[in-house]
């Protein structure tokens, strides 16, 4: 990060008369920001090292300490702005490609944002959730056109569903992009919450399975982990096709972070890269992921539930109808600013598309071919809290992935600084020094909290739209109504404007 | 030039018009015929539920004499429009007797329609070219006339029965179609309060399709969920009503999926999850099962419906039931109405009087209907089944379960029942009732 012509992005004040040199930020810092200068005995800080992500400042017992962003400014110019200009100091400094981590952080527009929900007044009472029931019960899985009934009897089984107590389950994320307690805390969670944890394409450690009711397996281009007894640990398994990251793009986790636990989960030899192709070299085509469906359906005799995962990209609802005939039972669309541990940055920044477009496009494309109902749909990437939530659902999708929102609750600062493995609150790390930082009790409970707020927040703005059960929600575009969009904009997601 | 009301306005279909209401339902369950004049007392007492602008009535075995064609009612904006669709009936159907629908002159009803009344057969070769069954084809021409030919629209479309409906109060919609003149065994009828002035004759209720009628008081809030989710199937919701959404849910699921009423109703007013929770194993897969491929289906918010249909009608409240429904029952009949009042005023000492709880149907049906054997199934099957209550409730345990009581088997003999069980409860509860079927044959 020392490039030649680099200056510091944050700028560390340090107030001496505060300041008891205690040497805790020192201890904190995993990029080195502070040290202790031995003979001088104080402690002094180099902003050049300084990523922002506050854990000194919230640790120091003195509060000493306040990080600003560097007011160092180049030549005004609306073109060439600071951000460009050292992109390419770096560059021509490494000549490699710049990665990030976290999600995209490009001001795109955020339709979330652009959308606004209704409420019931005098036609139509508001429910309330404190005097009566409020189902969030939701079930994500293949559904049959009709159920054959007799003598108040059920004909036909229905296909294996996944039984959520809210419609949220936590995206994926390897063991190995993020650590074992930060694994675990997601697993315990999800257990207590009754929804899913995914294991990304990191294994599932043997220590886990025992949460094997609330986990999602993945199997993703790199295959890490997948073994019979893997795919029959879980309660469903996920192809994952892309990630809304770093769309057409496989994932690297390098060799440093592939300690003995890694290794052993991921089934790779200690200290090897693991290196996932960026398509699956079994899959290169839609026949092919229908193989690949049935492969893993056949594997555990129907049955789990086999979710797709792709990332959102311009052609989406075409494909989402292909996967929904492929055999998928539950199809998951990533949007571009979903999180990743490490992408290249062009990639995050530039490509895909938002998961509002691609979501409200898939659902009307799958109920204009009258498919929808035999297939679930959840969506992710950057569901920031509960009303993005009821947004989704409205909009079309049965339940939602959260990712980044989960690490935030868990102590996640978002200083993007993951794909370096020194996560100073030890969530993106395998360093065993940060990652013991993570308390999983502890992180198990703020997510919990975190769901429960969320779900009693989403139990309100049903009641006032006058719906007591998730599922009258789902699909329900006319609870919806946009905000500065265009015509065109309104057209794709399917709502009126406000006033309408 | 003159402009009429109705065409300055949005149609219904158009724009989504939110409305409240008052519905009233009266059934002679041996199939006796009677006179318009109670029904329509009963829904002229709740006057300050509507607001004049749209009341209507459905009357069930009113054509004996052409009970094996279809009836249909046509409002028509213009002789255009009777011409074009007059052309496309001929096409699909043999005519065998038509006329102007008979109506008086009545102060408070205005800018009618022109309104036309057809007994027709659907050709046999045209059925058989489109590769659908009868009453499919009847839907399909159905909705082609109502989406296709501008000005033309079918209010009615069933055997042996009719919807009747217009803009005004419901006693003077009476009046002006003679209704005091028809006789029929099931009538319902209603008054409507909606919140703007649609002005349209083709949106006053009730609504109808083939044989189904729903008269309905509310506003559901879950309708482009039930919308989107019938439009998979074939329909058609031109009017943007509730009403509409709600007959073709019906229709969907007895006529075309083949349920019970008893499920249907199940589906639209789903038992909340902490009642399927309390309920017996086997009737709480069922519930499960129903939830999860039917959950667009749970229609939610306020509402208070009468389906009618040949063999009666149900009458059913929302899950918390958020309307007014009341219920009474004397001698052959049964009566259902917005308030008591309306049921009082017809018939002043009912044997019974109750008031259905949320999501509990009043099924009154003709005593020969099929749908009574239909009924008793559901419920009545496993007699006295007590389970082990402990073990199943409580979720992730594995092992052996105890299962004891009574088995009903047909003709009513009950056995004792009492087996263990070794099972994964997680895949919850077919595989038990295979093994009670089992045991059943023993």
């Amino acid at each position: 990060m020392s490039a030649a012509y680099l200056t510091p992005e944050y700028i560390i004040e340090r107030n001496k008369e505060r300041c008891t040199n205690c040497q805790i930020c020192v201890k904190q810092c995993s990029f080195g920001a502070h040290s202790f200068l031995k003979e001088e005995k104080i402690v002094v800080s180099d902003d050049a090292k300084c990523v922002n992500c506050h854990r000194c400042i919230v640790y120091c017992p003195k509060r000493a300490l306040v990080i600003k962003k560097n007011p160092l400014e180049f030549r005004e110019n609306a073109n060439w702005t600071d951000k460009a200009i050292k992109e390419i100091y770096k560059q021509a400094e490494t000549g490699g490609i710049l990665l990030c981590g976290m999600g995209n952080d490009r001001p795109y527009p955020i339709y979330w944002d652009h959308i606004l929900i209704n409420a019931s007044q005098v036609t139509n009472p508001s429910i309330d959730p404190l005097r009566e029931p409020m189902e969030l019960k939701t079930f994500l899985g293949r559904k049959p056109d009709k159920l054959k009934i007799q003598n108040g009897k059920l004909m036909e089984d229905l296909p294996p569903q996944l039984e959520l107590e809210m419609p949220v389950m936590f995206s994926a994320m390897s063991f190995g992009s993020i650590s074992y307690n930060a694994c675990e805390a997601l697993a315990m969670a999800a257990t207590q919450l009754g929804i899913m944890y995914n294991t990304g394409e990191g294994g599932f450690h043997k220590n886990l399975r025992k949460y094997g009711k609330n986990t999602i397996v993945q199997v993703a281009s790199g295959r890490f982990g997948v073994d019979i007894d893997y795919l029959l640990a879980g309660a469903a398994i996920e192809i994952k096709i892309g990630q809304g990251a770093k769309p057409g793009i496989g994932g690297h986790l390098p060799g440093e972070k592939v300690g003995p636990e890694v290794s052993a989960t991921r089934m790779i030899p200690l200290g090897t890269d693991a290196l996932s192709p960026a398509p699956h070299h079994d899959i290169y085509s839609i026949e092919d992921l229908r193989q690949l469906i049935y492969s893993l359906k056949e594997a555990t005799d129907y049955q789990k539930p086999v979710l797709v995962k792709i990332a959102a990209v311009h052609n989406i609802a075409a494909i989402c109808s292909g996967i929904a005939r492929a055999g998928a039972d539950i199809i998951v669309i990533d949007g571009f600013r979903g999180g990743t541990g490490a992408a290249p940055l062009r990639i995050r920044d530039n490509v895909g598309i938002p998961v509002e477009f691609a979501l409200a496009a898939v659902d009307s494309r799958l109920r204009s071919e009258g498919i929808r109902n035999q297939i679930s749909l959840v969506c992710g990437g950057s569901i920031r809290n509960s009303a993005d939530i009821i947004k989704a659902i409205a909009l079309g999708a049965d339940a939602v992935y959260i990712g980044s929102s989960a690490l935030i609750a868990m102590g996640c600062h978002m200083c993007q600084m993951c794909y370096t493995g020194k996560c100073n609150w030890g969530i993106a790390t395998q360093n065993p020094d940060l990652a013991k930082r993570l308390n999983p009790k502890v992180a198990s409970t703020k997510l919990v909290n975190l769901l429960t707020a969320w779900a009693n927040e989403m139990k309100e703005m049903l009641g006032g739209m006058g719906i007591n059960a998730i599922e009258s929600l789902r699909g329900n575009r006319l609870m919806l109504r946009g905000i500065g969009l265009n015509d065109r904009e309104l057209n794709i997601l399917g709502i009126k404007a406000a006033g309408e | 030039m003159l402009t009429r009301k109705s065409e300055m306005l949005l149609h219904e279909g158009e724009i989504r018009i939110p409305s409240g209401c008052a519905i009233s339902g009266i059934i002679n369950k041996k199939g006796k015929s009677f006179s318009g004049e109670d029904i329509i007392k009963s829904i002229s007492l709740m006057h300050e539920r509507s607001n004049g602008l749209g009341g209507g009535f459905a009357a069930y075995g009113i054509y004996p004499e052409y009970k094996d064609l279809y009836a249909f009612h046509i409002f028509y904006d213009d002789f255009n429009a009777k011409n074009i669709t007059e052309q496309f009936l001929n096409e699909f159907f043999h005519i065998k007797a038509c006329d102007k629908l008979p109506t008086r002159k009545v102060p408070g009803i205005a800018d009618a329609p022109i309104i036309w009344r057809y007994f027709a057969k659907p050709k046999e070769g045209k059925i058989m070219d489109l590769q659908l069954n009868e009453d499919d084809y009847v839907m399909w021409c159905v909705m082609k006339i109502n989406s296709e030919i501008k000005g033309a629209f079918i209010i009615s479309s069933g055997k042996n029965m009719g919807v009747f409906k217009a803009v005004g109060y419901p006693e003077d919609v009476a009046e002006f179609y003679m209704l005091d003149k028809y006789k029929g065994y099931c009538w319902t009828a209603h008054g409507r309060f909606p919140t703007n002035t649609p002005g349209w004759w083709g949106g006053a209720h009730p609504f109808n399709l083939l044989d189904w009628t729903i008269v309905h008081n509310g506003e559901i809030s879950s309708y482009d969920t039930n919308r989107k989710y019938i439009e998979m199937f074939g329909y058609k919701c031109t009017l943007q009503t509730d009403t509409e959404a709600i007959t073709y849910i019906f229709d969907l699921l007895v006529r075309r999926h083949g349920l019970p009423v008893d499920i249907v109703v199940s589906v639209i007013a789903s038992p909340f999850w902490y009642q399927i929770e309390r309920m017996d194993y086997r009737l709480r897969a069922l519930m499960k099962a129903i939830r999860i491929v039917y959950g667009s289906l749970l229609v939610n918010g306020p509402f208070s419906i009468i389906l009618g249909f040949k063999d009666g009608f149900v009458a059913l409240n929302d899950r918390l039931k958020l309307r007014s429904l009341v219920a009474a029952k004397k001698g052959d009949f049964v009566y259902v109405a917005s308030e008591e009042s309306a049921i009082k005023i017809i018939c002043s000492q009912p044997d019974t009087t109750w008031y259905p709880k949320g999501g509990e149907p009043v099924i009154a049906v003709l005593d020969n209907s099929d749908l009574i054997g239909q009924k008793a199934w559901l419920f009545k099957n496993i007699i006295d089944m007590s389970i082990n209550k402990d073990i199943f409730d409580n979720d992730g345990i594995y092992g052996n379960i105890k299962v004891t009581g009574k088995i009903a088997v047909n003709g009513g003999i009950s056995k004792d029942f009492n087996k263990e069980f070794n099972k994964d409860l997680d895949n919850d509860m077919p595989e038990d009732i295979e093994l009670l079927a089992e045991v059943e044959s023993l």
